[in-house]
């Protein structure tokens, strides 16, 4: 592997301990073979559609934003609730390929952690699911349904007892089994191939989005605009626009959050990307309401994007998202995620009328934690 | 004769228990400079970094625990070990200089593999799972001697010398002449004294970090005690 590989601009990489290097050159001789076989696709297409509810629709949200042209690609509907199966499940094909029979992920929301488990269900493969404490203590529905989906859900009490510590321990798991194991990413981070291979995975919201935007609008939107945690709902969509330079790209992340926003170029979990972290580059604390933005890292082809100006991030607040969260349920009888609905607070203000948006997942998970405020 | 090296959390107390170490018998020793996500430590050594940088050992720091350990520590080669986000954020030339000029002989970054920034003279590791062709290219690229990850897994103590040692060594003396030293897990003179019998140097980092905690008598001792556990090959 050479040392410019898994590269987006500077971005990208392998920063990981050699035990994982002849690992992740496997994965990716794996996936260049799966992505040339026509029945690994064909076998994705299947499951999407009789598994996982592909393709999911496009809703016109007109009574939340009566003055554009708004459409939501409702991601809540797949199975499971959120995008985060569109990857598992590709993963898991691939594992298969490669012979891996026992996965290990990290999970923030539980969404992921709910999409690995219910892929490991259906596959027949040993699953553990590592998680922040603070997550537990937060999404507890999700944790409940991994436990009644056979998965062994492993708290992580370390430092800030959230997703980046999560991920961290399924990495050392990782390091630990790593003849046995797969190690299932959430997002479109860590090493290489990871943040390509996630992207393609969810490329699958993109294609099915431009499509159902043309036929509903005859026209490509002017804007498209996704919540970024990890970034791999943003990317999965955005992919299918990056090509088209009329259509601008917004990312929304959560304000405490903003790893584009306001980070710096740094290394974190095996890639070097905009993270938030000091002058010597120790990683510092995120903060959001919603655990699955709650992660100072974001995906080196994001950082890479927002440089080269193809993509442009914004922030949302807590209160801001928790206000669009209840007027979407209100308005459209749809109960978003926490995740989204930072992207839904920033609709209103977007200059563009035509706009299509990421609508990642629904917000049974998130009930407790809204109620409370 | 064999190489014994002692890993070390960057403190204010360090410079004292490196010389500790050294008259123990150390012949070289690692001085760990804090990350705060450390993908390949143990629980021992990630809370000896969480409560250094608790301690305010940033980069800064670390450089003067090293110069002051140099002072301390005159003939024995100084070698951080250290993660790339510290690098990264130096400046990689920067730190690399920075570190030489207070007084390090080499360096070890734990998360850059062979292959990656070629041009930073370091201590390459390779691991149980590493093919011969990375064994082969670790070798060319190493500083003085290859550092042998004697099991999949993260540092800290384990009951028993890693069974993958062997092999490792093996296929590492195949493709290199350059000096193995065997580390990860190992933290008796038993075990210490086992892996001397297959490789040319022991590395022990996580119980020597513990041990550390009781002050530069109680490290001496037990250096001493693997010292002569090697010695007895
Ligand atoms: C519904 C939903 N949307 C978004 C995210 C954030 O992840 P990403 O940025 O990778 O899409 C999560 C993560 O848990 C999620 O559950």
């Amino acid at each position: 592997m050479s040392s410019t590989a898994g590269l987006f601009g500077t971005y990208g990489g392998r920063y990981v301990p050699e035990t994982l290097v002849p690992a992740l050159d496997e994965l990716e001789a794996g996936w260049r073979d799966a992505q040339n076989d026509p029945a690994f696709h064909e076998e994705l297409d299947a499951l999407g559609r009789t598994f996982a509810g592909r393709p999911t629709p496009l809703t016109r949200a007109e009574r939340f934003e009566p003055n554009k042209r708004l459409y939501l690609k409702r991601e809540d509907l797949l199975h499971t609730g959120a995008h985060k199966l569109n990857n598992a499940l590709g993963q898991a094909v691939l594992a298969r390929r490669l012979g891996k029979r026992r996965i290990v992920a990290e999970t923030g929301a539980g969404q992921h952690g709910v999409a690995t488990a219910t892929v490991c269900a259906r596959f027949g493969f040993e699953c553990v699911v590592y998680m922040g404490e603070e997550d537990i203590r937060r999404q507890r529905p999700n944790v409940e349904r991994m436990h009644l989906l056979g998965a062994e859900v492993q708290p992580v009490e370390l430092g800030t007892r959230t997703l980046k510590e999560a991920t961290s321990e399924a990495i050392r798991d990782w390091i630990t089994n790593v003849e046995t194991t797969h190690y299932l990413i959430g997002s479109c981070v860590g090493p290489a191939p990871y943040p390509e291979l996630v992207r393609e995975l969810q490329a699958v919201i993109g294609r099915e989005a431009r499509a159902q935007f043309l036929e509903a609008e005859g026209r490509l939107p002017e804007v498209v605009i996704a919540c970024v945690g990890g970034g791999s709902n943003a990317i999965g969509i955005f992919s299918a626009f990056v090509a088209d330079p009329d259509v601008r790209l917004v990312g929304v992340e959560a304000a405490g959050a903003a790893s584009l926003g306001t980070g710096r170029a740094a290394v974190l979990h095996g890639a070097r990307s905009s993270v938030l972290a000091d002058g010597d580059g120790q990683v510092t604390d995120a903060h959001s309401i919603s655990a699955g933005l709650d992660y100072p890292g974001v995906g080196p082809e994001h950082a890479w994007l927002r440089d080269s100006g193809r993509a442009d991030y914004v922030g949302a607040t807590d209160e801001e998202a928790l206000a669009a969260f209840r007027e979407l349920t209100r308005l459209e009888g749809i109960i978003p995620a926490l995740e989204p609905s930072h992207a839904l607070a920033r609709v209103r203000e977007l200059d563009e009328e035509q706009v299509l948006l990421c609508l990642s997942g629904r917000g049974d998970k998130d009930l407790a934690e809204v109620l409370a405020h | 004769m064999k190489k014994l090296v002692i890993y070390l959390m960057s403190g204010h107390a360090t410079p004292e228990l490196a010389a500790a170490a050294v008259e123990g018998g150390a012949d070289l020793v690692e001085l760990g400079f804090p990350f705060s996500d450390p993908l390949a430590d143990g629980p021992v050594i990630r809370r000896a970094a969480e409560r250094a940088l608790a301690d305010g050992m940033r980069t800064r720091a670390c450089l003067e625990c090293l110069a002051r350990t140099r002072e301390l520590a005159p003939d024995t080669p100084l070698v951080p070990m250290t993660y790339a986000a510290l690098l990264e954020a130096y400046g990689w030339d920067r730190f690399a200089a920075a570190a030489g000029g207070a007084g390090a002989t080499s360096l070890i970054v734990a998360d850059l593999p062979a292959g990656e920034r070629p041009e930073l003279r370091r201590v390459q590791l390779v691991a149980p799972t590493s093919t011969d062709e990375r064994l082969r290219l670790a070798a060319e690229q190493t500083d003085g001697w290859l550092y042998l990850v004697t099991l999949t897994g993260t540092t800290g103590a384990r009951n028993d010398l890693s069974p993958a040692l062997a092999g490792l060594v093996e296929r590492a003396r195949a493709v290199t002449p350059v000096p193995l030293y065997a580390g990860f897990g190992i933290s008796t003179p038993a075990h210490a004294h086992a892996a001397a019998q297959l490789a040319d140097g022991v590395v022990v980092g996580s119980r020597a970090v513990e041990v550390a905690e009781g002050g530069p008598d109680a490290l001496r001792a037990y250096v001493a005690s693997l010292r002569q556990a090697i010695d007895a090959t």
